[in-house]
């Protein structure tokens, strides 16, 4: 178990290492990117807008399928993995709505419009938000209520990306980024460049919060042990 | 000849009240998308602060996230070892 633990200790400091030297080189990466014709140099924001975005997907379905397994099976590993994601999706989707907020002030002229894709990721943030309440100031049986709110956050996402797609918005489609590839590969590589240093920050940042959370277990552990 | 004079004055009356509000009407609006770089200079915003304001606001927000997890993390490291030893001490005593 002790050599196990010291590989995994390894392999984190490692990944955590490498991701430091894809975010040094990733803002390089970004500025040898072409120009897009029309917003040139705020379209940049694209980088990390849709990264986080790809993260905050990743951290949704951990979530969503965490919440899931703890409801049904009762598993209190899945539960903490769970609610580690969801404070992830927070903090990955405060980031996608300022970014996107401040490139579209510069593409669109308002910080802010009621669209329907805009609406629905801060509805979904929101859904978010509410399970980090319910967990922290829910009482006795507040696991089970937010799992409830993990599960329909993550029902909730694909409505989310397939808005653009389903509604009239002004929000660029889903196929610009299918397409991207034959446009312009150079932009390609550089997206997906960025979104994997984004999914390996995640993984980083879930593994030491799930860690956090295994020594809170620890603790309340430990004070019920020692009250009786 | 007094139906044609009064019916001059009459067209004549509308023309005259008419124009004004000719002259105060705005040209039709534009239509359709108009690319920003294509806006007159006046109307165009500066880009970089909205470039530098994104990618600045990811990393106060790593930097912050990072140090309230530590922040946290120590905490309960802390009150386990304060519990360790009250356990300790009061194993001793016994």
């Amino acid at each position: 178990m002790g050599q196990v633990g010291d590989m995994m200790n390894k392999a984190f400091w490692v990944l955590a290492a490498v991701t430091a030297l894809m975010f040094a080189y990733a803002p390089v990466a970004i500025a040898g990117a072409p120009y897009e014709s029309t917003m040139l140099l705020v379209q940049k924001i694209f980088y990390f807008h849709f990264s986080t975005w790809m993260a905050l997907t990743a951290a949704v379905v951990i979530c969503g399928t965490g919440s899931a397994i703890y409801l049904f099976k009762g598993s209190a590993t899945a539960d903490r993995l769970a609610f580690a994601a969801a404070e992830l999706t927070v903090v990955f989707g405060a980031f996608g709505l300022v970014s996107g907020s401040l490139w579209a002030r510069k593409a669109w002229g308002h910080w802010w419009q009621w669209d329907n894709r805009l609406t629905m990721a801060l509805l979904l943030e929101l859904v978010f938000i509410g399970y980090l309440l319910v967990r922290k100031y829910g009482g006795p049986g507040a696991e089970k209520l937010s799992t409830a709110m993990g599960i329909f956050g993550a029902a909730t996402a694909p409505f989310v990306y397939k808005s653009v797609d389903w509604w009239r918005t002004i929000h660029p489609k889903t196929s610009v980024m299918r397409s991207l590839g034959t446009t312009s590969p150079e932009m390609w590589r550089v997206v997906w460049f960025c979104t994997f240093a984004f999914l390996l920050l995640f993984t980083l940042l879930l593994v030491v919060r799930v860690h956090l959370e295994e020594r809170r277990a620890e603790l309340d552990r430990l004070y019920l042990e020692a009250e009786g | 000849m007094r139906i044609i004079q009064r019916g001059f004055v009459i067209v004549c009356s509308l023309l005259l009240t008419a124009l004004p509000a000719w002259a105060v009407q705005t040209p039709p609006p534009q239509e359709g998308f108009v690319p920003i770089n294509e806006l007159p200079p006046g109307e165009q915003l500066p880009a970089a602060p909205f470039l530098i304001g994104a990618y600045a606001f990811f990393l106060v927000l790593m930097v912050g996230y990072v140090w309230t997890v530590a922040r946290r993390l120590n905490k309960v490291e802390r009150e386990m070892k304060a519990l360790e030893q009250r356990s300790s001490q009061g194993s001793m005593r016994r």
